[in-house]
């Protein structure tokens, strides 16, 4: 177990899985959202995508999620990834749930969508409404759950194909401090057990720094890298790690290099 | 919200039990008030016929209108017979209509744009001013009538539906196309049950509609005394000067209307119950 959490420090993750080459996205309208962003993805590493608003990291998630195509350079998947097989799954700002359908299922809709039957699909959807302390919900509607349960059901379903990677834009953004830091530390948590890789997108340093193995701090108009800051911590991190010296000395460092981005930002625009 | 009564509850401040007392008035306000005022009206209708003398055969005392109700009630109930079931085929099939292009039209946007025009003129165009020509055109005489209530009733489910098939949560979409679905997971799973609050709104609309549309084209065809529903009933005994029986046709008629409607809100909220907002209680 040590040996798994040892090799999760240091942003010293697994393979390669993906890699960003000279990646570059202008809409239509002539907005560039990204220009020139070369950004790696290792299996099993958390990846943080931090920056001011319009700096386009959530146009490089639906790049990575294949939801929109680089106008210019390339995505590169390595190994199984390039084949086309790859399961990712992807987590909203907002928990886009189905009214209409309990949670049980919101949760099975993927597994629904990929032709299993409830029955087929039960054994998974309640395993993973327990991992996210949902169990007792199944049969709930969503307009039942408070915000954070919502947001619970939402990565329930995101991750109950079992993907390689998890993407998440800006998911507890909307959430209250303590539903934020608990959802914050059940996420590490199932990050651990299952050993996916996330690429998260926040404007916040905190919940960067409390999260993330590595974080890629982006800079806007037009949106691209400014700085990787690996963040050595070890896992796993709880309350002791969110007053302790270490992390706020990791945040005063990521704020810096925060703010020399928006000043790059600034001197950009226009 | 009205629960103090039950034990164990604090008392309530005087601001609070304002609120309760409020409340409850406005409940029984909202029972009461209608049935008040329908009976006064009533009553007036009948004491402006005393009071003046008017002849029976220009306005009826309301209770020569229910007399007639019963004495011709196998007439006048055969006669809603026939106009309820225009009004219930042409519904069904304004659903059936109105959902299969609305969902064809949500397949293809070339499609959508090559045909809306053409169902908005339909529309647009007074069906008393369109009936001569399916007079002409049509032989069967239940065929002409279902027609044009048909016509009359399908947009509003159109339209709805149309719109409530595009309105689909933009991420929820994106989920799907991330899960590769096909077209009909897509259709069945999510933009159909998006599009229900839509269709059902539509669906209550429509429910007056073909009532009306059936109305009017018996109306126009009910001429030539050809028709037995409850308009040609009406125009009857217009020629005649019957003035009880039209009254009780007339009274037959709103009360088929807002038997529909009040079905259809129920059918509206029994399906959105436990999601969409205009079921769901306002306890907050």
């Amino acid at each position: 177990m040590h040996l798994t959490l040892d090799r999760r420090t240091e942003g010293s993750a697994g393979q390669r899985l993906l890699d960003l080459a000279n990646v570059g996205k202008t809409f239509s309208n002539g907005v560039t959202a990204l220009a020139g962003v070369d950004l790696a993805l290792s299996e099993g590493e958390f990846l943080s995508l931090l920056g001011p608003s319009g700096c386009g990291k959530s146009t490089a998630l639906r790049l990575i999620a294949g939801l929109s195509t680089p106008t210019t350079g390339r995505l590169e998947w390595a190994g199984a990834a390039a084949r086309g097989v790859l399961e990712v799954g992807f987590v909203f700002q907002e928990p886009t749930l189905m009214p209409w359908a309990s949670v049980f299922d919101n949760v099975w809709l993927p597994l629904r969508l990929r032709g299993r039957s409830r029955q087929e699909a039960g054994p998974a959807v309640e395993a993973m409404l327990e991992r996210v302390h949902l169990s007792g919900f199944a049969a709930s509607m969503p307009r039942e759950l408070s915000g954070g349960m919502k947001m619970r059901v939402s990565i329930a379903r995101a991750l109950v194909t079992q993907p390689r990677i998890l993407l998440m834009d800006e998911p507890f953004a909307a959430l209250d401090e303590i539903t934020r830091f608990k959802l914050n530390e059940d996420l590490l948590k199932l990050w651990q057990d299952q050993r996916f890789t996330v690429a998260f997108v926040t404007h916040s340093v905190f919940e960067s720094v409390f999260l993330s193995s590595r974080i890629v701090v982006m800079a806007a108009r037009p949106g691209r890298v400014h700085s990787e800051i690996a963040i050595g911590a070890r896992y796993p991190r709880g309350d002791a790690f969110r007053t302790s010296p270490e992390y706020a000395a990791l945040c005063r460092h990521v704020s810096g290099a925060l703010a020399e981005a928006m000043d790059a930002s600034r001197e950009a625009a226009p | 919200m009205t629960e103090l009564a039950h034990g164990g509850r604090p008392a309530l401040d005087a601001e609070e039990s304002r609120r309760v007392r409020t409340a409850r008035l406005e409940r029984l306000g909202r029972i009461l008030l209608p049935v008040f005022i329908m009976v006064l009206a009533v009553w007036l209708w009948d004491r402006l016929c005393v009071w003046y003398e008017i002849p029976q055969y220009i306005l009826p005392r309301p209770k020569v209108v229910m007399a007639t109700l019963w004495n011709d009630r196998a007439l006048l109930f055969s006669s809603l017979w026939v106009t309820l079931k225009i009004t219930f085929f042409s519904l069904a099939l304004a659903v059936a209509g109105g959902v299969g292009l609305a969902v064809l039209f949500t397949q293809s946007r070339w499609v959508e744009m090559s045909f809306f025009p053409f169902a908005v003129i339909l529309q647009v165009t007074p069906i008393v001013a369109i009936f001569p020509l399916i007079n002409i055109y049509v032989d069967n005489q239940t065929a002409k009538l279902l027609l044009c209530a048909w016509i009359v009733a399908f947009f509003p489910i159109l339209s709805n539906t149309t719109l409530g098939l595009n309105s689909v949560d933009r991420n929820l979409l994106d989920l799907f196309t991330m899960n590769r679905a096909t077209r009909l997971q897509e259709l069945r799973l999510l933009r159909l049950p998006s599009a229900m609050p839509y269709f059902l709104g539509g669906l209550r609309i429509a429910g007056g509609l073909s009532l009306i549309g059936a109305v009017v084209a018996e109306f126009v065809a009910g001429a030539s005394g050809q028709s037995s529903g409850l308009a040609s009933r009406i125009i009857e005994a217009g020629y005649r000067l019957n003035a009880p029986r039209l009254f009780a046709a007339l009274l037959l008629i709103s009360i088929a209307g807002i038997v529909i409607f009040m079905t259809l809100s129920l059918v509206s909220h029994l399906v959105l119950r436990g999601w969409h907002e205009s079921a769901l209680k306002a306890d907050r």
